[in-house]
C-alpha cells in the first residue's frame, strides 16, 4: 500500500521500448519460467543450446513491468554465445542490474527473477540430458531461491 | 536518480497530444483558479486572521466567507462546522483520531469497510496498536458494502464508523444514507464519519440529509489546489485536536491558516457547483464514450466497479488482461496518455490494490488495472486520442507478454 518513485534509467526505457530477442523461437532446446501472474512479474526464456553446451539462441516473453522487460532483454544479450558453465558462474542479478544502468531498489527483484529463470533453464537442460556437470551445484543458486520465495509468497497472498 | 528522470522526461519529446487522466492522484489547476488565488499571496488577506490589523481582518473575512460557502455546498448548518486541513489525509486523521481521543472511555471497536482509502486504513492500523479492534465490513463484487453485516457489527462497543461515500478507485456510490441510519439505529452513540472526497462535486452530497457526524472533502479532486481539504464536524460533536500549536480561527487545526489555498479550494467548489448538472453530464458523456470505445476495440477487458448510475460519473477502472499495469502506464505515458495502475509493480509489496482484491479480482486481473478519471476540462478530442492510442499500447505490451502470464 505504499508507492515509491521509479526513476528508471535511459537504458531501461530504451529496452522497454525496443526489447531485444523478444518472442518465441522455434524448437527451443529448453524453456524456463520464473514468477507467476500473481506476482505481476513473469518471465519465460526460450533457449537453443548446441552440442557444446553453448547458448546459440535465446528469446524471452515477459509479463511484467518495464524493469522486468528490460532485465529479461539484457539477459538475452548477455548470455547469447556463452557456454552454460560460464553463464552459471558469471550471470548474477547484480551484473544484470548494472547492465541496465541501475534499478530502483524495489525493482531489484526483477533482475533476480530474470537470472533465476536462466539458472532454472540450465538445470532443466542437464536434467533433460540426464547428466549433470560437476560445476553445477545441487543447492539452488541465490536467484533461484529468491524467485521461488517470491512465487510462493505471491501464491499465498493471492489465495488469502 | 534525478538524472534518470531528466532522461525519462526527454523520452517524451515529440508527443502530438497529451491527455492527463490521473485525476485520482493529483490534478492540474485551471488558470481561473490560480488567478483567483494569486492576489491573496501579496495583495490582500495575507495577514494572520487572528491579528488586529487590516491584512489580518481581511484574512479573517476571506476565511469566514470561504468556510460559509463550503458549508453551504455540503449542506452544513453553520460555517463553524468546517475545519480546513492540509488535505484529505489530514482530515481523515483528525476525524478518526480526534473522535477517539475525545471518547476515551467509550467502546473499543471501530468499523470501516475493506475498501476504505489508505489514510483511513493506516489510521485504524495505528489505533489497533492502542487496543482498538478494527472491523472491516465486506463488499460485494461491485464494491457495495454489506449493510446486514454493518448492522450486525455496529454493537454497543463500536465508537466510530467510517465509510467513504464514493470509492476512490472503482467509483462505487455507497448507499450512505441507509448505512448511517442502520448504524445509528443499532447504536445511537456511534460517531459516523465519511470520506466524501470522491463524492464532493460529483454526486449530490448533503451532510444533514445523510445525518453523518463528520465528512472529509478535498480540494484537488475538484481541480482546486493541492494541500487543502476540509473536515465537516457536526455542531455539538466533541472531537479533540490531534496537533497542538497556536490556535487561530479553527479550533481543530492549529497553525496559520493558508488563505490563498482556502480561496483556491472555494473557487474550485464554486466552479463545479455553478453548473453542476452541466459539468457532471459533460464528464459522464466523455467517460461513457471512453468506456464504450475501450470495450468496443479491445478484447479481454473487465470493468471494475458498477456500470450503472451507482458509479461516480468521472470514474473508469478497467483491467486489461494479459497486460501488466505498470508497463502499460509507461507505454501510455510515452504516447502522451497519463494514467495510474493498481498493479503491485507500482507499489512496494507484491499485493495489488486492496480495493480490487476486495471485490474478488484475481491478482493477475488486478495487476492489469488502469484507473482513469475524467474532468470537466477534457474534450471529445482528448477521448478520441486516448481511444486511438490505448489499443496500440495494450497490443504492444500484450505482444511482449506473448503466451507468458496466461492464467
Amino acid at each position: 500500500m505504499s508507492r515509491s518513485p521509479l526513476p528508471y534509467s535511459q537504458k531501461v526505457i530504451d529496452l522497454f521500448r525496443n526489447p531485444k530477442n523478444q518472442g518465441k523461437i522455434k524448437n527451443p532446446t529448453v524453456t524456463s519460467v520464473a514468477g507467476n501472474p500473481a506476482c505481476g512479474d513473469m518471465i519465460t526464456f526460450y533457449l537453443k543450446i548446441n552440442k557444446k553446451d553453448v547458448v546459440e539462441k535465446i528469446s524471452f516473453e515477459s509479463y511484467g513491468c518495464a524493469a522486468n522487460i528490460a532485465t529479461a532483454s539484457i539477459v538475452t544479450e548477455l548470455i547469447k554465445g556463452m557456454s552454460l558453465k560460464e553463464t552459471w558462474n558469471k550471470l548474477t542479478w547484480r551484473k544484470v542490474v548494472e547492465e541496465v544502468g541501475g534499478l530502483p531498489n524495489v525493482k531489484s527483484h526483477c533482475g533476480i527473477l530474470a537470472v533465476g529463470a536462466v539458472k532454472r533453464a540450465i538445470r532443466k537442460y542437464y536434467q533433460q540430458k540426464g547428466s549433470f556437470p560437476s560445476w553445477l551445484p545441487n543447492e539452488l543458486a541465490s536467484e533461484e531461491k529468491q524467485a521461488l520465495e517470491e512465487e510462493e509468497l505471491a501464491e499465498k497472498l493471492s489465495r488469502k | 536518480m534525478v538524472e534518470n528522470v531528466k532522461e525519462l522526461i526527454k523520452a517524451h519529446e515529440g508527443i502530438k497530444h497529451e491527455v492527463y487522466l490521473d485525476n485520482e492522484n493529483s490534478t492540474m489547476v485551471p488558470n481561473e483558479i490560480i488567478e483567483k488565488m494569486l492576489p491573496y499571496y501579496n495583495k490582500r488577506s495575507y495577514g494572520n486572521p487572528t491579528l488586529t490589523h487590516k491584512p489580518g481582518w481581511e484574512a479573517f473575512e476571506t476565511i469566514m466567507e470561504s468556510a460559509q460557502k463550503i458549508s453551504e455546498f455540503i449542506g452544513a448548518k453553520i460555517l463553524e462546522e468546517i475545519t480546513f486541513t492540509p488535505g484529505a489525509t489530514e482530515a481523515n486523521n483528525l476525524a478518526l483520531l480526534g473522535s477517539i481521543l475525545s471518547k476515551k472511555n467509550s467502546g473499543k471497536k471501530i468499523v470501516i469497510s475493506e475498501i476504505e482509502p489508505i489514510s483511513i486504513i493506516r489510521v485504524t492500523e495505528m489505533l489497533e496498536k492502542f487496543g482498538f479492534s478494527i472491523i472491516k465490513i465486506h463488499v460485494d463484487d461491485k464494491g457495495f458494502v454489506n449493510l446486514e453485516e454493518l448492522q450486525e457489527q455496529t454493537d454497543k462497543d463500536v465508537v466510530l464508523v467510517s465509510l467513504s461515500a464514493v470509492n476512490n478507485e472503482i467509483g462505487t456510490i455507497q448507499p450512505l444514507k441507509d448505512a448511517v441510519r442502520i448504524a445509528k439505529e443499532k447504536n445511537p452513540n456511534v460517531i459516523f464519519h465519511t470520506d466524501a472526497s470522491d463524492a464532493y462535486g460529483r454526486i449530490g452530497l448533503n451532510v444533514r440529509d445523510l445525518n453523518v457526524d463528520m465528512a472529509t472533502i478535498n480540494s484537488y479532486k475538484i481541480l482546486g489546489p493541492r494541500g487543502i481539504g476540509a473536515l465537516y464536524t457536526k455542531e455539538g460533536l466533541e472531537i479533540d485536536r490531534i496537533l497542538e500549536g497556536q490556535i487561530g480561527t479553527q479550533r481543530l487545526w492549529p497553525g496559520i491558516e493558508n488563505t490563498p489555498l482556502i480561496v483556491g479550494f472555494t473557487k474550485a467548489s464554486e466552479t463545479v457547483f455553478q453548473d453542476f448538472e452541466k459539468n457532471i453530464n459533460h464528464v459522464k458523456v466523455l467517460r461513457d464514450k471512453l468506456m464504450d470505445g475501450i470495450f468496443g476495440n479491445l478484447s479481454e477487458v473487465i470493468l471494475n466497479g458498477p456500470k450503472n448510475e451507482k458509479r461516480a460519473p468521472d470514474n473508469l477502472n478497467i483491467s486489461f488482461l494479459r497486460c501488466e499495469g505498470e508497463a502499460l502506464t509507461i507505454e501510455l505515458s510515452l504516447r502522451g496518455v497519463y494514467v495510474s495502475s493498481g498493479s503491485a509493480c507500482s507499489r512496494r509489496l507484491l499485493q495489488p490494490s486492496h480495493v480490487l482484491v476486495a471485490i474478488g479480482r484475481k491478482f493477475s486481473e488486478a495487476h492489469g488495472s488502469i484507473l482513469m478519471k475524467i474532468s470537466r476540462l477534457h474534450t471529445k478530442e482528448d477521448i478520441n486520442y486516448v481511444l486511438d492510442e490505448l489499443p496500440k499500447a495494450v497490443n504492444r505490451i500484450r505482444g511482449i507478454v506473448g503466451s507468458t502470464g496466461i492464467d
